[in-house]
């Protein structure tokens, strides 16, 4: 079924008594050529992008819970491209490139809205560090702006520029970044694949590789053996968790970030503010509630909740910029669990073992990477070779020194 | 989260800064034959359980000690708090 406005109306005048699912239910078949673990935003973008720009069918995704019921439904759904280093930025753009045309792409209404985002400059030689990201974002076809104070209040009156320790001395905005309702996304691409042929397979948790010779024959799983082709792994978050049945070790550790929402809201923050100095950034979604996050908790943690005293530093670091944001109401806080690699970045490979390929380690960046991560991995299954934009995104890059570090933090993930 | 420290007591986790796996207490040999990949191993690989997680934490606000705490990574829940260099000791590291 396409929809269109045409077909909105044609059920609004019939008692909505034509819509169907969105996707259908698929039982498991014995053999697939394609089986992607996961049903995320990135597994099913990899799926999607796999039928539809690598032609490729007989193609599975896995989900142990229901789609769209992990990191792609708890982040605070920003895409942007502004990144600095060359193994990064060319894939972010892409990603941002594919956000653009996602809607009509998928005939889906995930309401991309590019309202800017702009990260806030406190002193020289911050300035001086957004600079040289800015020209290096528009070295690799991105937009940017360095924006000055007045600028800046111009379009946000309400933000303290006076604070004593961070005053706003400027900021770096990209105009074509923004938000994206983060579960349409799941669903759209959900919806997108199935209409390809996808079988899309929820409450079916894998529960072992079946690797013979060095090479994966296929999945266990709680509704029993899959066989594939190719198995891909898909899981950011419990990455370690799952690649630990095909005897992997990862250069990864799990961390709860966790994120707010207060209550709803007139319209009062046109874009999205990060405020990188103070651990907070913020924007407001369509129904009114200011989105918020900032650090991780620092520990490693699947528990998908954090404590109390990352609560305390978010809201200070928001209040310390935004301090209207104290008459407001806190809604909802929760958490999520982030793949934090060693060196921030995230992996999309081959692994040893022949058939079975990887993505993960997308520490708190994943969500703005779902259509580029998803097209990356389908590239990477259908070619056996890395697409232009994701070569960096090694295995080997810490066994070569070849790290894609953008803080400059080293092997400590919690820093990234 | 409260960490019962060995010398001072239960301690709010605040105060402290988390490294990592404990299994950093045991830097390889430098001069080993394999100690470009036992180095790789030990800077970059983990094994990040869901479960009991022996960990290193540094009480930076406090008495500056390095702890092993063993904490369950899917509740939070600490069984077991002791001295880095007890442990260290004990599994053969002489400094």
């Amino acid at each position: 079924m396409h929809y269109s406005g045409f077909k909105v109306i044609k059920e609004a005048l019939t008692g909505h008594r034509g819509w169907g699912p969105a996707w259908r239910d698929a039982t498991p078949k014995a053999q697939y050529d394609y089986v992607i673990i996961g049903g995320g935003g990135h597994g099913l973008a990899t799926a999607y992008y796999l039928a539809k720009e690598f032609k490729q069918a007989r193609i599975a995704v896995l989900e142990k819970g229901w789609i769209g019921g992990g990191n792609v439904g708890r982040n605070t759904t920003i895409i942007r491209s502004n990144y600095l280093l060359d193994g990064n930025e060319p894939f972010y753009e892409f990603s941002l490139k594919l956000w653009e045309g996602l809607e009509q792409d998928l005939n889906y209404n995930a309401m991309v809205s590019q309202r800017g985002i702009l990260n806030l400059i406190h002193s020289d030689a911050q300035r001086d560090a957004f600079i040289r990201r800015g020209n290096a974002m528009i070295l690799n076809g991105a937009d940017a702006e360095l924006l000055s104070t007045a600028q800046i209040v111009e379009r946000y009156p309400f933000l303290n520029v006076n604070n004593a320790r961070f005053p706003i001395k400027g900021g770096l905005a990209q105009h074509r970044g923004g938000t994206v309702r983060h579960d349409a996304v799941a669903w759209g691409y959900a919806r997108a694949a199935d209409r390809r042929g996808v079988d899309i397979i929820q409450n079916c948790e894998v529960t072992g590789f079946r690797i013979e010779n060095g090479t994966c024959k296929g999945v266990e799983t709680s509704r029993g053996f899959i066989g594939a082709g190719k198995v891909a792994s898909c899981v950011a978050g419990s990455s370690s968790r799952l690649m630990e049945k095909a005897g992997m070790r990862l250069p990864i550790e799990s961390h709860v970030l966790q994120a707010f929402v207060s209550e709803g809201l007139k319209p009062l923050l046109p874009g999205v503010i990060t405020f990188g100095a103070g651990h907070f950034y913020c924007s407001q979604s369509d129904k009114g509630g200011l989105v918020f996050g900032g650090d991780l908790d620092g520990y490693n943690s699947y528990a998908q909740r954090g404590n109390l005293p990352v609560v305390e530093d978010v809201c200070e670091g928001g209040m310390a910029i935004f301090p209207n944001l104290g008459r407001a109401r806190l809604l909802r806080m929760w958490g999520g669990i982030m793949d934090m690699s060693m060196d921030g970045s995230p992996i999309i490979d081959r692994t040893h073992i022949d058939g079975l390929y990887f993505n993960g380690g997308w520490c708190y960046g994943g969500f703005k990477a779902t259509p580029a991560s998803g097209f990356a991995y389908a590239h990477l299954l259908a070619t056996d070779t890395p697409h232009k934009t994701a070569t960096a995104y090694r295995f080997d890059r810490f066994a070569t020194g070849h790290m894609i570090d953008e803080k400059g933090m080293g092997n400590q993930p919690n820093l990234h | 989260m409260l960490i019962d420290h060995p010398i001072l007591g239960p301690r709010d986790a605040a105060e402290f800064v988390y490294k990592g796996d404990a299994m950093l207490i045991h830097r390889p040999d430098w001069q080993a034959e394999d100690a470009v990949a036992q180095f790789t191993d030990y800077g970059y690989l983990r094994d990040n359980p869901a479960g009991l997680h022996r960990e290193l934490w540094f009480h930076e606000q406090g008495d500056r000690s390095w702890l092993v705490v063993t904490r369950d990574t899917t509740t939070h829940e600490i069984t077991k708090v002791e001295l880095a260099r007890d442990v260290a000791r004990a599994e053969g590291r002489s400094r």
